[in-house]
C-alpha cells in the first residue's frame, strides 16, 4: 500500500446530500452490496478521488467489509486511488485509434502538459490516462473528458481543445455543490 | 431475399442524427412505445415465437440466436432478471454507444417488452463507466419514461397489470465486464470475475435468480419485430440471420463510420462503395471483421458476405493455424476462420506495420486480463512482451513459435473467452502475416529458454514485468493504470 494506514483523524463522512443519494441507490437493489459500484462513483465525485478513508466510508455505509470494497475499488481502473486533476483526459491509443495517429496525439498532450499517461500535470489541471478503445473508433483518434468527447483529433487539434476543457466544470464534484448550481 | 442498400428500412438507427430525437416528447412523435399496446397484449410465448421466427441473432459478439436464448430461463422461475449488455468496449466497435445516445427509448421499450416476455419486472442496464455522456442521456430518458408512467406503473397485459422498473448501472473501467458473468459479478458489486459455466445465467444468473443478458442492439431490434412480425424480419436477412447489421469501419478509410446496412453485404462493397475506399488508393492489407479478437481476413478474402455463419465457415476464407500446417481445433475437429464478432471492423492498408498492430492488441488483452485463470494472467502477458519486442525489431529465435505456443496454450484453458480473444488474434496474424513477424527477429539473439531449462530469464516468466500491465496484479499497485 503506497498511503499510511487511516487514523481516527482521516475519517470521511457524506453530506446528507450524498447520503440521500446513497438511500436512492440501494433501494434500487435487493441487497447493499449490488450499490457498491454506484456508491463508490458517488464517493469519487464528493472526495475527488478513492482515499483508504473513502473505502472505509463506503464499507461502513453499506455493510461491507473493508477488504472486499478495497478488492472492488482496486479492480476497476475509473477509481482513481490517488488524487487527479480537475479534468482526466482519456486518450484512446487502441488499435483503430492508433492507425490514425492517436500516439502522436498522446505525445503532444504529453509534451503540452509536461507529464506523461498517468501523470497530472504540475498546475493541477490535467490528468493524462492513456484509455483503451472507448468507443468511438469511427471518429478515431479520441479523446473523453467529462462528458464531452474530442473526435479525429491532430496533435493540434488535441492541444487546442485543453482550453476548452479547462472551462469545463471539474469532473468530480460533491452533490451539494452540483445543487447549488455549481456544476 | 435479403432487402438492398436501397430498400432496407432503418431499424436501430432510425433516429441517428436526428437532434431532439432522444428526448421522449419528439420521440413519441415518431413512434416510440408505439409498440408497447400491441405486444403487452400478446401472449408471452406468443412473443418467443415471434422472436425466434425472426431469425434475430445477439448482437453482441456470439451471434446466439435470441428467441432460443429465452426459452433458457426454467418454466417455474419466480424471479427473472433482464440485464442489457451496454459495456461496449471490444476494440474496434462503436454501435451500441449510438443508439444509447440518438434513440435510448428505443432500448427502453425493447427491454419493457423482453421484460414482459420473460416476466422480469426489474431489468438492469449495465453500461460502460467510461460512457458518461451516454449513461447520462440514458438516465434522462429512464427518468422520462417513469414521468410517462411506461416505468414504475402498471400497464395493462396479457398477465394482467403489469409494472417493469429499469435501472442504470455504470460500470468503472474493466474490459472484462462485457463477458456476462463478468458482467452480473460486477452488478452484484464485486470485481469483474467470469463465473463458471454451467450453471448459466439463463438459470442462476444475477442475485441467484435466472436472468436474460442480451446486447443493446439485440433489444434495440425487438419493437420492430412486434410492429412488423418475425416474418418479415427474417425476411430482411439471410436464412439464418435475420434482420440488418450494424458495421463499426474504422480504420484506414475515407469515410470511415457506423452503418447499418444489409446483412450479409460483401465486406468489400462496404470498404469501396460505403466507405469511400482506402485513402492514397492503398491496397488492404488485413481486415479484423469483427473486434479485435477476432481473427483477420486478408485481401484475398474480401468479397465474403458479412454476415454470422459466414465468416465462421465460408471456405474461401483460410483456416487458422496453429502452425503451418496445422489447423487451429476448437473442439471435435472443428476449424477456426473468423467470426462476425461485434460488428466491429478495422481496415488496414498495405503499409500497415502488423507486428505494431498485434503488440498493441496484446498489450489491451493483458492489461485487461482479469487475473483469475493463469493461462490467461501469464500467457497475455507473456504474448505482449514477445510481441512488443518483436515490433521493436529485437525479436528473439523462436519468438515467432514460441507466440504461437503461448496462444494455442491460452485457447481453450480458461473459464472465459478473453483467453480466446487473445489467441485467436494472434494466431489469425500469425497464419496470415508470418513472414512480417520472422522479419523482426534479430539474428545473433539467444532465444528465450525453455522453462524446463532450469534457468529463468529475466523476462521469460515469474513476474518480470508482468506486474506493470495485469490487472489481476494491477491491484498490488493501487493507482497504477
Amino acid at each position: 500500500m503506497s498511503e499510511p494506514a487511516p487514523s481516527p483523524g482521516d475519517r470521511l463522512a457524506f453530506s446528507s446530500e450524498a447520503l440521500e443519494r446513497v438511500a436512492a441507490l440501494r433501494a434500487r437493489y435487493p441487497n447493499a452490496q449490488a450499490a457498491c459500484l454506484p456508491v463508490l462513483h458517488l464517493a469519487q465525485d464528493e472526495f475527488g478521488y478513492i482515499s483508504d478513508a473513502a473505502i472505509d466510508l463506503v464499507a461502513s455505509t453499506l455493510g461491507l467489509s473493508q477488504a472486499h470494497v478495497w478488492g472492488v475499488a482496486t479492480f476497476y481502473t475509473m477509481y482513481h486511488r490517488h488524487p487527479t486533476g480537475k479534468h482526466t483526459l482519456m486518450v484512446c491509443t487502441n488499435v483503430s485509434c492508433m492507425l490514425r495517429g492517436a500516439y502522436d496525439v498522446l505525445g503532444a498532450l504529453e509534451k503540452t502538459l509536461g507529464c506523461k499517461a498517468g501523470e497530472t500535470s504540475s498546475d493541477g489541471e490535467f490528468t493524462i490516462i492513456e484509455e483503451e478503445c472507448l468507443a468511438a473508433c469511427a471518429d478515431a483518434p479520441c479523446v473523453i473528458a467529462g462528458e464531452k468527447y474530442f473526435l479525429n483529433l491532430t496533435p493540434e487539434t488535441a492541444v487546442r481543445m485543453l482550453d476548452e476543457i479547462k472551462a469545463m466544470p471539474p469532473d468530480h464534484v460533491p452533490l451539494s455543490l452540483k445543487k447549488k448550481g455549481g456544476a | 431475399m435479403p432487402v438492398t442498400l436501397e430498400n432496407m428500412p432503418k431499424i436501430v438507427f432510425r433516429f441517428k442524427g436526428v437532434e431532439g430525437a432522444n428526448r421522449i416528447d419528439e420521440a413519441m412523435r415518431r413512434g416510440a412505445y408505439s409498440q408497447l399496446g400491441k405486444g403487452m397484449a400478446m401472449a408471452p410465448a406468443a412473443i418467443v415465437d415471434e422472436v425466434k421466427k425472426s431469425n434475430l441473432r445477439g448482437r453482441g459478439g456470439a451471434g446466439f440466436p435470441t428467441g432460443l436464448k429465452w426459452t433458457f430461463v426454467p418454466k417455474d422461475a419466480k424471479q427473472v432478471y433482464l440485464v442489457v449488455n451496454a459495456d461496449e468496449s471490444e476494440p474496434g466497435t462503436c454501435k451500441d454507444r449510438e443508439i444509447l445516445f440518438w434513440d435510448p427509448h428505443l432500448l427502453i421499450e425493447g427491454m419493457i417488452l423482453a421484460s414482459y416476455t420473460l416476466g422480469c419486472t426489474h431489468a438492469y442496464v449495465y453500461i460502460r463507466g467510461e460512457m458518461i455522456r451516454e449513461a447520462a442521456v440514458l438516465q434522462r430518458a429512464v427518468d422520462e419514461a417513469y414521468a410517462k408512467g411506461f416505468l414504475g406503473k402498471e400497464l395493462p397485459s396479457g398477465r394482467g397489470p403489469y409494472k417493469v422498473d429499469i435501472t442504470v448501472h455504470r460500470g468503472a473501467g474493466a474490459y472484462i465486464c462485457g463477458e456476462e458473468t463478468s458482467l452480473l459479478n460486477s452488478l452484484e458489486g464485486r470485481r469483474g470475475w467470469p463465473r463458471l459455466k454451467p450453471p448459466f445465467p439463463a438459470v442462476k444468473g444475477v442475485f441467484g435468480q435466472p436472468t436474460i443478458v442480451n446486447n443493446v442492439e439485440t433489444i434495440a431490434n425487438i419493437p420492430a419485430i412486434i410492429e412488423h412480425g418475425g416474418q418479415w424480419f427474417a425476411d430482411l436477412g439471410t436464412p439464418r440471420s435475420g434482420g440488418t447489421r450494424i458495421l463499426c469501419m474504422s480504420g484506414h478509410l475515407n469515410k470511415p463510420g457506423v452503418y447499418e446496412l444489409p446483412m450479409g453485404i460483401p465486406l468489400r462493397e462496404v470498404i469501396d462503395k460505403i466507405c469511400g475506399g482506402v485513402p492514397g488508393g492503398k491496397r488492404v492489407k488485413a481486415v479484423i471483421p469483427g473486434g479485435s479478437s477476432m481473427p483477420p481476413l486478408d485481401e484475398s478474402e474480401l468479397d465474403i458476405p458479412m454476415e454470422f455463419d459466414a465468416l465462421m465457415s465460408d471456405e474461401r476464407i483460410k483456416p487458422v493455424q496453429v502452425k503451418p500446417g496445422v489447423n487451429f481445433d476448437m473442439g471435435g475437429g472443428k476449424i477456426l476462420r473468423t467470426m462476425a464478432g461485434s460488428g466491429g471492423v478495422i481496415v488496414m492498408d498495405e503499409d500497415t506495420d502488423i507486428v505494431a498492430v498485434v503488440a498493441r492488441i496484446m498489450k489491451f488483452y493483458a492489461h485487461e486480463s482479469c487475473g483469475q485463470c493463469t493461462p490467461c494472467r501469464e500467457g497475455t502477458g507473456w504474448l505482449a512482451r514477445i510481441t512488443a519486442r518483436l515490433a521493436r525489431g529485437e525479436g528473439r529465435p523462436g519468438d515467432v513459435d514460441l507466440c504461437a505456443s503461448i496462444a494455442h496454450g491460452i485457447a481453450g484453458n480458461t473459464i472465459c473467452p478473453l483467453g480466446e480473444a487473445a489467441a485467436w488474434p494472434m494466431l489469425g496474424f500469425l497464419t496470415k502475416f508470418r513472414a512480417d513477424f520472422e522479419k523482426r527477429i534479430k539474428p545473433g539473439l539467444a532465444p528465450e529458454r525453455k522453462p524446463d531449462s532450469g534457468r529463468r530469464t529475466p523476462e521469460g516468466y515469474g513476474t518480470g514485468g508482468l506486474i506493470q500491465i495485469g490487472r489481476g496484479a494491477h491491484q498490488h499497485h493501487g493507482g497504477g493504470h
